[in-house]
């Protein structure tokens, strides 16, 4: 049998193959774009899917999915999208078609989030973390159910509730180098507490041939966090959310004096060469290598310092406070939170499984395997002592998604953008203060006019 | 009634059938998202929301009138391109000239200066960052060893250098298309033409520019073409070099894009950025070809 007869001008052709071989082939190419768009079902009704970028923690998580199996007979398939840009793409796509598994992340802003919530992508799990005398919401640190959570006044429109599980917390603090500390003839113990007593110790340091600080401040947001840490630290909360409202100028010599800061960094040469176009990967490396007597860096930091370097002596620090009238808030919170599909016929099964994963024995095993703080506060007992000194400032955060204002997306980026040319000696600190604020006022004004 | 002739609507419905299964994936994964990047261009919308809100071509007032920082990228792209165009083609012309001839391990050579580019941009971008790092980089290190540690520098955030050390990773990556183009062309011209002149007395200068160059510009024309598209879209070097910084000093059109769409959650902005980025492509790639097909005329 010939799939392809050869034929000739006129001749009848035979009435099998020229026909349904073609017709075979389009029918194929029709399923399959069909069933690429069809939903992906669980095997049975006793598995649900989880989707997670946390590469570091696949086996952790691995491991407690399959004792999770043996004690409750549900499988929980864990599937992997890295990078986290990645990730949220794929998230997006499945909320488009709605594909989105029983468990899944929303990484980015909390208007992202509270666009899935009301989208109805995401359940609220204000009730089963309020049942039995909120027996579940009990055991978290409040911070970092605050992040997961919107009161009844946000600024997203967002229903108010608790969308998220915290698997684990972060907080971001600088940290210093116990070792160069020494070396500089410096109390590796004491830290300075004040932004003057910081500038003495980096002169000592400085002298002592140190480099200063680094940070991965190529990524904006970093930039931007350390930047919000001093703000409330100058101005308070309220006066940083009546900015992002519109009533108080970028150019108010509060934020003047915040941009100031760096213009001081600069001048002190404090910042380590290249930090303000670094990955913040390549700034651990810095300073896990010992190239940098200071870092600004969160608590996932143990994991690849201990990585990088383990015989790496170092202490998280508060930012030294540059004023006495507000205290220093850092950013923190929820590191890694899960939601639950709203839509999922299996969302009691994957609430189930949440409450199992955050009791104490598996938030311990979490914590260990994986050097990142738990979510839940029992666990917090039996930490080494860099997570304990992170875990001791938890008080101490605050995060954007739990303002009662936020800014607009495009007026962060040329904070953290102008920030960047006042490290690079580009701009003046009043210089980024007005481009910050035109841009603010045409942003309101198009607000106003309906345009956004 | 009009008699049916079955064999040939059999024919046509069997023809029709073959090209289905190719047009139906060409309509699903090309048509139709180059079309939904025209409608979304102009809405307003998160990537979320169920609902869009249209905003008519408020959008692509924004990216023209409105947003500085678009405009610096093209010309940031631009820098690089012009740069990239001089410096990776006559490197790509003089490699492929030398390769050409009769020399000792040729073919080495080749697969050598062909190696980068099958690298990934995030690799190559990775590896030169510890080059040009500012306190321990190979390059400082290099110049500090011979005396020039004045010379020394953060190439990557140094608003002076950042760019134009994007472009030197960028050329470093891209010269092994030139060059493999370059020399192909090379060898298609009858090396009797060459003897021929070599044999009225004509030197290798002499050669080169009334044989080689003429009969090459349709190769030099394509190469050109094909770097000003490849290069106005760089964008894996930057993210993982300078991630467009310091400041918008190395921002570039596709990191634009990618901001309003990831960072903003500006969809419908971005897609009019995409829109904008195209047609200015599109009309560089006509002038480009309008120039291709008179110099095929005029070699």
């Amino acid at each position: 049998m010939k799939f392809f007869p050869r034929r000739h001008p006129g001749e009848n052709q035979g009435p099998v193959h020229g026909f349904w071989i073609p017709a075979f082939a389009g029918m194929t190419a029709l399923l399959a774009i069909v069933s690429g768009c069809a939903k992906q079902e669980p095997a049975s009704k006793k598995e649900i899917v989880l989707w997670h970028w946390l590469t570091d923690r696949e086996d952790a998580l691995e491991t407690l999915a399959d004792q999770y199996q043996k004690i409750s007979g549900v499988k929980v398939r864990l599937e992997v999208y890295a990078p986290s840009d990645v990730y949220s793409s794929r998230i997006r796509a499945s909320a488009q078609t709605g594909t989105l598994p029983e468990i899944f992340g929303v990484l980015g802003e909390p208007w992202d989030l509270a666009s899935y919530i009301k989208s109805g992508h995401v359940a609220n799990l204000e009730p089963a973390m309020l049942a039995a005398g909120g027996a579940w919401q009990k055991q978290f640190f409040p911070k970092s159910l605050a992040n997961n959570s919107f009161t009844a006044d946000n600024p997203y429109g967002a229903p108010p509730g608790i969308y998220g599980v915290p698997i684990d917390v972060t907080n971001i603090q600088m940290l210093y180098n116990k070792d160069l500390f020494k070396q500089a003839g410096l109390d590796p113990e004491r830290p300075p507490q004040s932004w003057a007593e910081f500038i003495t110790d980096w002169h000592k340091l400085k002298a002592a041939g140190i480099p200063g600080l680094v940070s991965g401040w190529g990524e904006t947001w970093m930039i931007n966090c350390f930047a919000s840490n001093y703000a409330f630290n100058v101005m308070g909360e309220k006066k940083v959310l009546d900015t992002f409202r519109g009533r108080v100028l970028y150019t108010d010599p509060d934020w003047i004096r915040v941009f100031t800061l760096f213009d001081e960094i600069r001048r002190e040469d404090l910042l380590v060469r290249g930090a303000v176009t670094m990955i913040n990967k390549a700034a651990e490396q810095t300073f896990a290598n010992g190239k940098a007597a200071f870092a600004f860096n969160g608590s996932w930091c143990v994991h690849p310092y201990q990585e990088m370097n383990p015989a790496l002596s170092y202490a998280p620090m508060l930012p030294p406070r540059i004023s006495d009238q507000f205290p220093m808030r850092i950013w923190g919170g929820a590191g890694t939170s899960f939601m639950i599909n709203a839509q999922s016929p299996r969302r009691e099964e994957a609430i189930r499984f949440l409450q199992w994963l955050t009791e104490e024995p598996q938030q311990s095993y979490l914590s260990r395997e994986t050097f990142n703080l738990p979510a839940n506060r029992s666990s917090a007992g039996a930490l080494p002592p860099i997570l304990a000194g992170f875990a001791a400032h938890m008080d101490d955060t605050t995060h954007p998604s739990q303002w009662a204002a936020s800014e607009r997306p495009t007026v962060i980026e040329a904070v953290g953008k102008g920030i960047q040319s006042i490290l690079i000696g580009e701009k003046t600190p009043a210089q980024v203060a007005e481009d910050i604020e035109t841009l603010k006022r045409q942003l309101m004004g198009d607000a106003r006019n309906g345009a956004h | 009634m009009i008699p049916v002739n079955w064999n040939r609507t059999k024919d046509l419905v069997t023809s029709y059938l073959f090209v289905f299964p190719a047009a139906l994936l060409f309509v699903v994964f090309s048509i139709f998202p180059f079309f939904k990047v025209f409608q979304l261009s102009v809405f307003e919308w998160d990537g979320i929301a169920t609902q869009m809100r249209f905003v008519g071509l408020n959008n692509f007032r924004d990216a023209i009138f409105r947003d500085p920082s678009w405009w610096i990228s093209m010309r940031n792209a631009s820098e690089i391109t012009l740069v990239t165009l001089l410096f990776q083609n006559t490197l790509a012309l003089v490699l492929a000239l030398i390769v050409d001839r009769e020399i000792k391990g040729k073919n080495f050579y080749r697969v050598v200066f062909y190696l980068p580019p099958v690298l990934s941009g995030i690799v190559v971008g990775l590896v030169w960052n510890w080059i040009f790092d500012g306190s321990h980089g190979l390059l400082n290190y290099a110049l500090t060893g011979m005396g020039l540690g004045g010379w020394t520098r953060a190439w990557l955030a140094d608003p002076k250098t950042a760019l134009l050390s994007v472009a030197v990773i960028h050329m470093w990556k891209g010269f092994g298309w030139g060059f493999v183009i370059l020399l192909a062309g090379l060898q298609a011209i009858p090396r009797e033409l060459n003897e021929a002149a070599r044999v009225d007395g004509a030197g290798e200068w002499r050669i080169f520019s009334r044989i080689t160059v003429p009969l090459m510009l349709p190769v030099f024309f394509l190469v050109s073409v094909l770097t000003i598209l490849g290069t106005m879209q760089i964008f894996d070097i930057i993210i993982s070099t300078t991630n467009g910084g310091p400041g918008y000093h190395t921002e570039v059109p596709i990191t634009r894009i990618l901001v309003a769409m990831v960072g903003s959650s500006r969809f419908g902005y971005a897609c009019s950025l995409g829109i904008l980025f195209g047609l200015i492509l599109l009309a560089v790639s006509m002038v480009q070809m309008r120039l291709s097909k008179w110099s095929s005329r005029y070699s």
